[in-house]
């Protein structure tokens, strides 16, 4: 086994998110409704994106089996993926893209802020950039939530609508595995506990500001996007994502 | 969207001690407006500092009143520093 096991496992889980989400937010190109909104979306969408990158560059270092990033981006299959299963969620409407953005952000958030104080200094570098990104993300995703929450009839309906939805995949903000406890406690990953907290304090305070019911907290079931066990969905938006290289390994253009 | 209001951005740039009007956004607020603005207009760098002001809370003066208002500026040369010789023991100013 690969000394370097648990974080590789990690950067994995790190970067797969952040790349599934911005897969994600880059189907609303040209669909937004409208065009101020539509380069946000794309902004951030691209920010997750390169995010991704510098997570799997250095997965693929520590991995050192001669994949790169791009390698393990566009080749790996979906039950080697190690994303949330809330971000392989379909957008459906602006609501439901709002709404998961937003549970991931106020996640992403805690991680992130703990990981900039990361003993791995990559780690923490690479987290203390995307913090400044991210910490962007989850204003404008949590305003959203209001907005809609706390908006008209129909944009609170949408709203209220959009959570049963994705409230059962959240379930991943709040169980840290073994993975992630061995590396709290060798100082490298903030502590599960500590984030689900923040996470969830976060949550009922938007979603008060947004008159919205917060749900009971999730439980556990079948599926575990830690472990490469997905939802339908992934497998569809990986097709998508990977035909090129699929298609013609290597192509440069 | 149909009801979100126009807003006039302008931009303070790293070096420029004034802030300068670079177009436009849509959004439901101000604070909205904001956010638009930082999307279109300072994703390349472009700035350190936002304003947005409602476009309909502008007054601009009337095309019609070009001549009026602005020719007679024209023709007097005396209002500009450079129509006054300067005495050589003055030097450089």
């Amino acid at each position: 086994m690969n000394p370097n096991h648990d974080l590789i496992e990690y950067l994995l889980r790190l970067g797969d998110s952040a790349l599934i989400q911005g897969q994600r937010l880059c189907e609303w190109c040209g669909r937004a409704p409208a065009l101020e909104e539509e380069l946000a979306l794309m902004n951030v969408g691209l920010d997750l994106v390169g995010q991704a990158r510098n997570w799997l560059d250095y997965a693929a270092e520590l991995l050192a089996d001669g994949r790169d990033a791009d390698h393990l981006a566009f080749r790996r299959d979906e039950r080697a993926y190690r994303n949330l299963l809330l971000v392989e969620q379909p957008n459906g409407d602006f609501a439901v893209t709002m709404a998961k953005q937003f549970l991931y952000d106020a996640w992403h958030f805690q991680v992130l802020d703990g990981l900039s104080r990361s003993g791995d200094a990559r780690v923490a570098g690479i987290a203390a950039k995307a913090l400044k990104e991210v910490t962007y993300h989850l204003r404008r995703s949590g305003e959203w939530v209001q907005r809609l929450g706390d908006g008209t009839e129909e944009s609170h309906r949408r709203m209220q609508a959009a959570i049963p939805q994705l409230w059962r995949f959240t379930v991943e903000m709040s169980d840290g595995d073994e993975v992630e406890q061995r590396l709290c406690e060798a100082g490298i990953a903030p502590d599960p506990a500590q984030i689900a907290g923040a996470w969830q304090a976060k949550v009922a305070e938007v979603f008060a500001a947004a008159t919205l019911p917060l749900p009971e907290p999730a439980v556990n079931f079948y599926l575990s996007g830690r472990r490469g066990l997905h939802s339908e969905h992934l497998g569809l938006l990986l097709a998508e994502m990977q035909f090129l290289q699929r298609a013609y390994p290597d192509a440069t253009w | 969207m149909s009801e979100w209001t126009l807003f006039e951005v302008f931009v303070r740039s790293k070096h420029g001690l004034n802030h300068k009007h670079v177009g436009s956004v849509h959004a439901a607020d101000a604070a909205m407006a904001i956010d638009n603005a930082r999307e279109l207009y300072t994703r390349r760098n472009e700035g350190v500092s936002l304003w947005v002001v409602p476009s309909a809370l502008i007054t601009a003066s009337s095309p019609d009143e070009k001549e009026p208002l602005f020719d007679p500026a024209q023709d007097k040369v005396y209002r500009h520093a450079s129509f006054y010789e300067l005495p050589a023991e003055v030097g450089h100013m």
